[in-house]
């Protein structure tokens, strides 16, 4: 199954991978990143590896799996 | 598992200093991409503006010059015609290259410099903080147009592209965008032309690239994503302004 994987140094919160995704499976994290924000995971579930998330990303924080 | 999407080796494994959501860095990346892509890292010289891009020298991985504000374009032409060998792209912003670079960009189009620029048109002075810049739209709010931008003060917005594809000398002029992944496959494919067309010794060339400003525009990054969807594409229609790449 495809999945994706977040550096928390790089996120910087901005959730336009949030809006790219088709699929919905990522979310806003709980836990504040040591950079001062709240960066995005994975749901867990439902990601096709269709890297719309790592294109739009301006950080380069998201690596997709498959 | 296999990653699907390796870091390109010609931008430095480094954090970058743009706000939240900037489109700085995704274009930053596609110009990595595109070095990867046809081996050219080796020998290529970049030149980073005066603007929120000034440390551009610091995050792609190939030989790079920091400029005065808008004059990329001269920078790009003595180190073209003295190393001929090398791939030259200037880097430059809105404010850059439309306003005190104008000139700079209209001249080394009509002598159609083999070189490749990026031009980054985010409607707004970002690095200063938000004056206006010769691309602001009408009625957008700026601090030196509170009100929004007015016509009759101050004119309407330059279109960079639709300009220089006037000139014969410019060989490659296309706008695109970067508020939607198939936008971004978009831009990174006509970068890509951009670069080969200097290969191929085509000529000048340039992409534009409508780029979001979300600190100064003061909307948030998803909001300000769909600013350019909803009012700059539609001031700055996205499409190939010049094709007649020469080249040997
Ligand atoms: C000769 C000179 N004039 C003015 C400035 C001030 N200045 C710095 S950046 C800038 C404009 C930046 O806007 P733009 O080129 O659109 O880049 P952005 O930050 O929006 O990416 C200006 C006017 C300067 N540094 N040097
Ligand atoms: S790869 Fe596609 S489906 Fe998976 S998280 Fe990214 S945008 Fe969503
Ligand atoms: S686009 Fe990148 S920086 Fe923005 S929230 Fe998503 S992972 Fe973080
Ligand atoms: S001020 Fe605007 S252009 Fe500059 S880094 Fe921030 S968002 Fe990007
Ligand atoms: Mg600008």
């Amino acid at each position: 199954m495809p999945e994706i994987k977040v550096d928390d140094s790089k996120c910087k919160g901005c959730y336009i991978c949030i809006e790219a995704c088709p699929k919905k499976c990522i979310e806003i994290s709980k836990e504040f990143s040591k950079s001062g924000y709240y960066p995005v995971k994975y749901t867990g579930t439902d990601c096709i590896g269709c890297q719309q998330c790592a294109r739009i990303c301006p950080d380069l924080a998201i690596e997709v799996y498959k | 598992m296999q990653l699907l999407n390796k870091r390109p080796e010609s931008l430095v494994d480094m954090k970058m200093h743009y706000c939240p959501g900037c489109s700085h860095g995704i274009i930053h990346r596609l110009v990595a991409e595109v070095m990867d892509e046809l081996d050219i890292r080796n020998r290529t010289i970049g030149i980073a503006p005066v603007g929120c891009s000034v440390f551009a020298d610091k995050y792609f991985n190939c030989d790079m010059i920091q400029g005065p504000h808008g004059r990329g374009p001269a920078i790009a032409t003595g180190l073209k015609r003295t190393t001929p060998g090398a791939i030259v792209f200037s880097y430059q912003g809105d404010g850059d290259l439309a306003s005190i670079g104008m000139a700079e960009i209209v001249h080394t189009a009509i002598r159609s410099e083999n070189i490749t620029v990026i031009y980054v048109n985010n409607a707004i002075y970002g690095m200063t903080g938000g004056q206006m810049a010769p691309t602001t739209l009408i009625g957008q709010k700026a601090t030196t147009c509170p009100h929004g931008r007015d016509a009759k003060l101050t004119g309407d917005p330059i279109k960079m592209s639709e300009m220089l594809a006037t000139i014969e000398g410019a060989k490659y002029i296309e706008r695109t965008s970067v508020h939607t992944a198939p936008n971004v496959i978009k831009t990174k494919n006509a970068i890509k032309k951009a670069f080969e067309n200097q290969i191929n010794n085509g000529g000048f060339s340039m992409v534009e690239i409508l780029s979001t400003c979300p600190t100064n525009w003061k909307l948030d990054p998803v909001k300000s994503l769909k600013y350019v969807n909803d009012n700059m594409t539609k001031v700055f229609p996205l499409g190939v302004y010049k094709d007649s790449k020469g080249g040997e």
